[in-house]
C-alpha cells in the first residue's frame, strides 16, 4: 500500500479537527474536534510504521501512548465540561467570557 | 529479559510515586479534622525526592543512562528536577492555609500537584518522543483539574475550560509533528533522530514537523501569539496554583524545547532559529506592552510572565544563528539560568500577592495602595520581589538579564544584535510596570474606607516567603550560585 493517500486522509482529518477546534462553539463538539487531531496523529505513526517496516514497531508503540493518553485526557475534558454545564446551564463557548483585557 | 534500571538515578521519581500513593491513601483514611496530613506528607515527600537527586548531582559520576537512551540523568536532568522539586515545595507551603480557608476538599489537591511535579521531573530525564510527550501531558493534565478547584466559581470553571481546550489543541499539534518526525527519521529516540536528521533540513516535511512541535511548545509556554489562554487562566485559577502554572508549567514547555532543538535536531537550527527569533520578539513586546494597561495584580504578573517568557526564548535566536560551539553552549546555559532564577522571583511575587491580598481582600492594584503603612513586611517582600523581576541589581534578577543579554550579543551576528536591542527597550518598558506595583504599596495613600483584613499568620506562607527571598537576595550578590546552573548544563550540548 502506497503512504501517499494515507497521510493526505491524516491531513485532511487535522485539518477538520482545526477547524472544528476554531469555528464550533459548543464545548463537546470542539473535544469532538481534538479527538480528530488526534486520530489524523494515530493514522500517520501507524502509516509510517507500516512503510517503514522497522521490526521495533515504534510507531505502534507510540499510538498506543497516544490512544491511552486521549482517553485520560478526554476523561478530565468531560468533567470540566460537566462541571460548567452544572452551574451554568450551558455548554456554549461563547458564554465563557466574563474575563477580559 | 527484562531492561536493566538504575534504582539510584530513578530513586526521586519513585519516592515521588510513593508520596502521591500515601497521598492518595491518607486522604481516603483519615478522618476531615485531621486531613492537613496530607500536606504534611506532601512536603516530607518532596524533601526525600530532594535527597538523591543531590546526591546525585554532588558524586559527579557522570551520565546514567537507561532504556537504550530514552532516559537520561546528567547535570542538565538532575539540575532541573532539583527546580522542579523545589518549587513544589514551595508552593504547597503557598497552598497550606489558601486550601485550609477556602473550605474546599484538600487531599485530591496535594495529590494533583505532585503527580504534575512527577510529569515535569519524568521530562528532565526523556531523550525520546514517547516519554517527552507522557511526560508532558502528565504535567499538563492535573494541572487542569487544579485550575477548576473552585468548583463553584464560575471564573475558575472557566480557567479551566481555556486552559484545557488550548492544552489538548496544542497536544495535538506537537503530536502532528512528532509523528512526522518520526516518519521522516524512523526512531522516536533523540540521539537517533540527531544523526538521521543531519541531511534533512531542506525537506519541506522536515521542515513542517519542526514547526509543528515548535508551536506546540510554544502554547505552553504561553508564547505570542499562542498566548491568549494564560491571563484569563492565571487570574481564575486559585493564585497558588497559578503561581504553580507560571513557573513549572512553564519551565516544563521549555525543558521540551530545549531538548528538542537543541539536542534533538540541532542541525535543523536555520528553521527554528529564525522562528524562535520573531517569537522571543513578539512575546517580549505584546507581553510587556499588554502588561502596561492591566489594574488587575494577577492578571500584571500574567502578562509579565509572558514577557519574561519573551527574554527566556532570546537565547534560543542566538543558537539559531551561531555555528561557534561555545556561543550555543552559552545559550544554553542562559535559559536554562534564567529559568532557574525566574522560578524563585515569581513564586516569590505571588506569595506576596497570597500574603497581600488578605489584608487588601483584593486583586485591584489601586486597592494595594498605603499597604506599607499597615503591612510593611508584606510590603518589603513586594518591594525585593517586583523589583527583580524588572532587573534591578543587586537582586537575581539582574544576573538573569545579564546572562541573557551577555549570550544575545555574544551570537556575533546583526540578528542577534537587533534582538538584544529589542530586550533592552522592553526590560525598560517592563521596569515601569514593575515600579507602579511598588509605588503603589509604598507611596500611594490608603484609599478611602479601606478596612484591612485581620487574618490569622501563616508559617507557612511567610516560610515561602523567606525561603525564595534568601535565593533571590544570594542569587544576585554572589553571583556564582547562578552561574552553577549555566556551567553545569552546557556540557549536555558540546558532548551530548
Amino acid at each position: 500500500m502506497t503512504l501517499g493517500p494515507v497521510l493526505v486522509l491524516a491531513a485532511l482529518l487535522f485539518s477538520m479537527g482545526v477547524y472544528g477546534v476554531l469555528a464550533r462553539r459548543n464545548a463537546v463538539t470542539v473535544l469532538l474536534a481534538v479527538e480528530l487531531m488526534l486520530n489524523a496523529v494515530n493514522i500517520n505513526l501507524v502509516a509510517f510504521q507500516s512503510a517503514l517496516q522497522s521490526p521495533q514497531g515504534l510507531g505502534q508503540i507510540f499510538a498506543i501512548f497516544v490512544i491511552t493518553v486521549a482517553a485520560a485526557e478526554v476523561g478530565i475534558g468531560l468533567a470540566i465540561v460537566l462541571l460548567i454545564f452544572r452551574n451554568r446551564r450551558s455548554a456554549n463557548l461563547d458564554d465563557f467570557a466574563t474575563m477580559k483585557g | 529479559m527484562g531492561p536493566t534500571l538504575d534504582y539510584l538515578a530513578l530513586a526521586p521519581e519513585l519516592a515521588l510515586v510513593a508520596t502521591l500513593m500515601a497521598v492518595l491513601t491518607a486522604d481516603i483514611v483519615l478522618p476531615h479534622a485531621q486531613k492537613y496530613w496530607t500536606a504534611v506528607l506532601s512536603v516530607l515527600g518532596l524533601t526525600v525526592t530532594a535527597l538523591p537527586i543531590l546526591f546525585l548531582l554532588l558524586s559527579d559520576e557522570g551520565t546514567r543512562t537507561m532504556l537504550d537512551g530514552s532516559y537520561v540523568v546528567d547535570d542538565f536532568a538532575l539540575i532541573l528536577k532539583g527546580l522542579f522539586v523545589a518549587a513544589g515545595y514551595i508552593v504547597i507551603l503557598m497552598s497550606v492555609s489558601y486550601i485550609e480557608s477556602d473550605r474546599y476538599y484538600q487531599g485530591e489537591y496535594y495529590f494533583l500537584l505532585l503527580a504534575s511535579i512527577l510529569g515535569s521531573v519524568v521530562m528532565a530525564s526523556a531523550r525520546d518522543l514517547i516519554l517527552l510527550f507522557v511526560g508532558l501531558e502528565l504535567v499538563s493534565g492535573p494541572l487542569f483539574l487544579l485550575a477548576g478547584w473552585r468548583k463553584g466559581d464560575v471564573k475558575s470553571n472557566e480557567a479551566s475550560l481555556k486552559f484545557y481546550l488550548l492544552g489538548v489543541l496544542s497536544a495535538a499539534i506537537l503530536l502532528y509533528g512528532m509523528s512526522f518526525l518520526y516518519g521522516l527519521t524512523g526512531t522516536v529516540d533523540f540521539d537517533g533522530i540527531r544523526e538521521v536528521s543531519a541531511g534533512l533540513s531542506d525537506t519541506p516535511a522536515f521542515i513542517m514537523a519542526v514547526l509543528f512541535i515548535m508551536v506546540g511548545f510554544a502554547f505552553k509556554i504561553s508564547a505570542v501569539p499562542f498566548h491568549f489562554w494564560a491571563p484569563d487562566t492565571y487570574e481564575g485559577a486559585p493564585t497558588p496554583v497559578t503561581a504553580y502554572m507560571s513557573v513549572s508549567s512553564k519551565a516544563a514547555g521549555f525543558v521540551g524545547m530545549l531538548i528538542v532543538t537543541y539536542v534533538a535536531v540541532p542541525g535543523a537550527s536555520n528553521i527554528w532559529g529564525p522562528a524562535l527569533w520573531i517569537m522571543a520578539a513578539l512575546t517580549m513586546t505584546v507581553g510587556n506592552l499588554t502588561a502596561l494597561r492591566q489594574t488587575n495584580i494577577v492578571r500584571l504578573l500574567a502578562y509579565s510572565s509572558i514577557a519574561q517568557a519573551g527574554f527566556m526564548l532570546v537565547p534560543f535566536a542566538v543558537a539559531g544563528v551561531s555555528s561557534d560551539p561555545t556561543a550555543v553552549a552559552s545559550a544554553f546555559g542562559a535559559t536554562v539560568t534564567y529559568i532557574a532564577i525566574y522560578t524563585f522571583m515569581n513564586l516569590g511575587a505571588f506569595a506576596v500577592v497570597i500574603a497581600g491580598a488578605r489584608y487588601t481582600r483584593s486583586g485591584d492594584i489601586d486597592k494595594w495602595a498605603g499597604l506599607a503603612t499597615y503591612q510593611p513586611g508584606v510590603a518589603l517582600f513586594g518591594l525585593i520581589f517586583f523589583l527583580s523581576l524588572a532587573g534591578i541589581p543587586p537582586l537575581a534578577g539582574w544576573y538573569a538579564k545579564l546572562v541573557m543579554f551577555s549570550a544575545a550579543i555574544g551570537g556575533g551576528s546583526v540578528w542577534t544584535a537587533v534582538l538584544a536591542g529589542i530586550a533592552a527597550i522592553n526590560a525598560v518598558i517592563a521596569f515601569y510596570y514593575y515600579a507602579r506595583v511598588v509605588k503603589a504599596i509604598w507611596f500611594d495613600p490608603v484609599p478611602d474606607g479601606h478596612v484591612a483584613g485581620k487574618p490569622e499568620q501563616s508559617r507557612s506562607l511567610q516560610l515561602a516567603l523567606v525561603i525564595t527571598m534568601l535565593f533571590v537576595i544570594a542569587a544576585g550578590i554572589y553571583p556564582p550560585i547562578s552561574a552553577y546552573f549555566g556551567d553545569t548544563v552546557a556540557s549536555i550540548v558540546g558532548g551530548g
